[in-house]
């Protein structure tokens, strides 16, 4: 049985609309016009036990309005959803003893107070029996490397000691689905890194199903084999994370280093990217690639080379921005 | 219900961490008093009149001093204000995602934190009371010191409840602090804590006297002073039992409906 299953999942907001100046915000007192906003227009997919999925899109693409229908705080416009076997909006006490959602911009934990007291109030508000509770709380400060950390007042903590903080008071109560908003938002590549550690560890001892929103690749990289991709509220992409590559990267970067300097007319084959000294970054279309170094091999004499895929980023931007499954055709002709 | 104990247990050991403050906060609670004092001595002394509305001098200042402990139960600083701001920054999510209703929870919480706070500033307030124990008529009967301790209790939940209902209206208004503001001043007045109701002309004082306020800070008062006898106390314990209640519904009903909102509108 899947964790998730969200079927044509819709959500509307109504936004006020202000008019210009004070003429405009009278008439507003009396007169409100509102415009539709739809922020989810439509998504299903299905999560199964264990997985850890990437949930993508740009800015207002619908991934935070999703995440909350999915943990039950807002009801949606139209579809269902089923998430651990209950209706989310429902509320039911037994499904909120069995997810947790943490979101890297708003924490949970008491400000003044050591982290272990904020931990001691999600006991009981989750009724922990003591000794399980003990048991994961040293298990989770032991996986964290914060067992030191602890009794100091959350305020005097880093960024990033604090949302370790965050994650262990959302996994005392060992949920069986984590939603993560950004969770790594603000953090130095360290600890982003130890995090993905943690998150990735967790995964593998307990099972426990992850579906996160992140705006970095290396969390995606680290962490999720699928990848559920959505803009302007709708579903473009589902699938492996590798299968973006062969879908959207329609491009590839060749990697050049020449026994002289670059030769001039080298942007003739493709984009240059980088062209310095002997060195050159050369971006071309896939189905080019082996033409295009034949030729290259022939002419010119080479010390060194590769061919890469685009960085994850650029791709994925390049998805946000094309929208919906589009044919190759469409797209080798923007490449071009 | 033992989850909520344990609430009520944990946040009681946080508050006692503020228990220097407190005491402070206390004594300087008191130092306006002087002040008040001085003023009823020249109002008693101009008016020329021993009673006023059947307030001797030393009643009026046993009065104002039992109004202190009066708010001390029924005062409930930054509860309206917390759900409103909690409401708008999105902070009511944490009600929503895990297993804990929001107004259990700060029952317990606000339960924790008076009596932390009663608890230390208990001898302060003994001390100042036996500093000013000549304007008392002695201590009440037994049966009269069991209503007015019941009359502090249904004053802390009818304040908490009404506080509660105030901070619903962030549901609807982003802004709720100037209409609090505007209620908190009212209340001062409505619930008698500036002077006894009995001292406003006839339809007034009735008409206050029907209102909820005044279980806030007269209606305790005055029952400790002995004013209020009988089946009249009886009556007046049953009506504070009575809007207490209303104002636990109400609150509940303005929690659904907010939430309704809440849920279909996002935060």
């Amino acid at each position: 049985m899947p964790i998730i299953a969200a079927h044509n999942l819709a959500k509307t907001y109504r936004v006020f609309q202000k008019k210009e100046g004070l003429l405009g915000a009278v008439r507003g007192l009396f007169r409100r016009e509102y415009k539709e906003v739809h922020a989810v227009a439509g998504v299903s997919f299905q999560i199964e036990p264990g997985e850890i999925v990437a949930f993508l899109g740009p800015n207002g693409a619908g991934k935070t309005t999703t995440l909350k229908m999915l943990s039950g705080l807002i009801y949606p416009t139209s579809g269902s959803a089923e998430v651990l076997g209950f209706v989310p909006w429902d509320r039911a006490d037994a499904f909120r003893r069995r997810f947790a959602l943490v979101m890297g911009q708003k924490n949970q934990l008491w400000w003044d107070l050591p982290a272990v007291d904020s931990f001691q109030l999600h006991k009981e508000i989750y009724s922990i029996p003591s000794d399980n509770f003990q048991r994961t709380v040293a298990e989770l400060t032991e996986l964290f490397h914060v067992k030191d950390l602890i009794r100091q007042p959350v305020r005097e903590l880093s960024l990033g000691e604090r949302m370790k903080m965050e994650l262990i008071a959302a996994l005392l109560h060992q949920p069986e689905l984590l939603l993560l908003d950004e969770p790594t938002i603000g953090l130095d590549v360290v600890a982003q890194a130890t995090i993905q550690r943690c998150l990735l560890e967790y995964n593998r001892t307990r099972g426990v199903t992850m579906l996160l929103t992140s705006h970095y690749m290396r969390d995606v990289e680290a962490l999720c084999s699928r990848v559920i991709i959505i803009n302007h509220g709708r579903l473009i992409y589902d699938g492996p994370l590798s299968g973006i590559t062969e879908q959207f990267g329609q491009a590839k970067l060749i990697k050049l280093h020449f026994a002289e300097s670059v030769p001039p007319d080298l942007a003739r084959f493709g984009e240059l990217t980088n062209g310095r000294g002997p060195v050159a970054d050369l971006k071309v279309e896939r189905s080019q690639v082996p033409l295009i170094l034949a030729e290259i091999l022939e002419k010119y004499p080479i010390v060194d080379m590769s061919v890469q895929d685009p960085p994850l980023d650029q791709m994925i931007a390049r998805v946000f921005q094309e929208g919906p499954r589009q044919a190759p055709a469409d797209s080798a002709r923007e490449a071009q | 219900m033992i989850k909520y104990l344990q609430i009520f247990r944990v946040s009681l050991s946080e508050r006692l961490a503020y228990r220097a403050d407190f005491m402070l906060a206390t004594v300087l609670r008191f130092l306006p008093m002087i002040t008040t004092i001085l003023l009823w001595q020249a109002v008693f002394t101009g008016s020329g009149q021993d009673e006023l509305s059947g307030f001797t001098y030393r009643n009026m200042i046993a009065y104002l001093l039992l109004v202190h402990i009066s708010r001390m139960f029924s005062s409930m600083p930054g509860l309206a204000t917390g759900i409103a701001r909690d409401i708008r920054d999105g902070n009511l999510k944490r009600y929503l995602l895990q297993p804990i209703d929001m107004q259990a929870y700060l029952l317990a919480y606000r339960g924790a934190h008076k009596v932390a706070y009663i608890a230390t500033a208990g001898l302060p307030y003994a001390g100042l009371f036996f500093l000013c124990r000549e304007f008392f008529d002695g201590f009440p009967e037994p049966p009269i010191l069991a209503a007015y301790v019941l009359s502090l209790l249904l004053a802390f939940l009818l304040g908490f409840f009404f506080e509660v209902c105030m901070g619903m209206v962030g549901f609807w208004f982003l802004e709720v602090t100037s209409l609090l503001y505007v209620v908190n001043t009212l209340n001062f007045f409505v619930s008698g804590q500036m002077f006894p109701l009995d001292l406003l002309p006839a339809p007034w004082a009735e008409l206050l006297k029907a209102l909820p306020f005044q279980y806030l800070a007269y209606f305790p008062a005055t029952v400790f002073l002995g004013k209020i006898e009988g089946w009249d106390l009886v009556r007046g314990l049953a009506v504070q039992a009575g809007w207490t209640l209303a104002f636990i519904l109400l609150a509940r009903w303005l929690y659904q409906r907010g939430l309704r909102r809440y849920s279909a509108f996002g935060s």
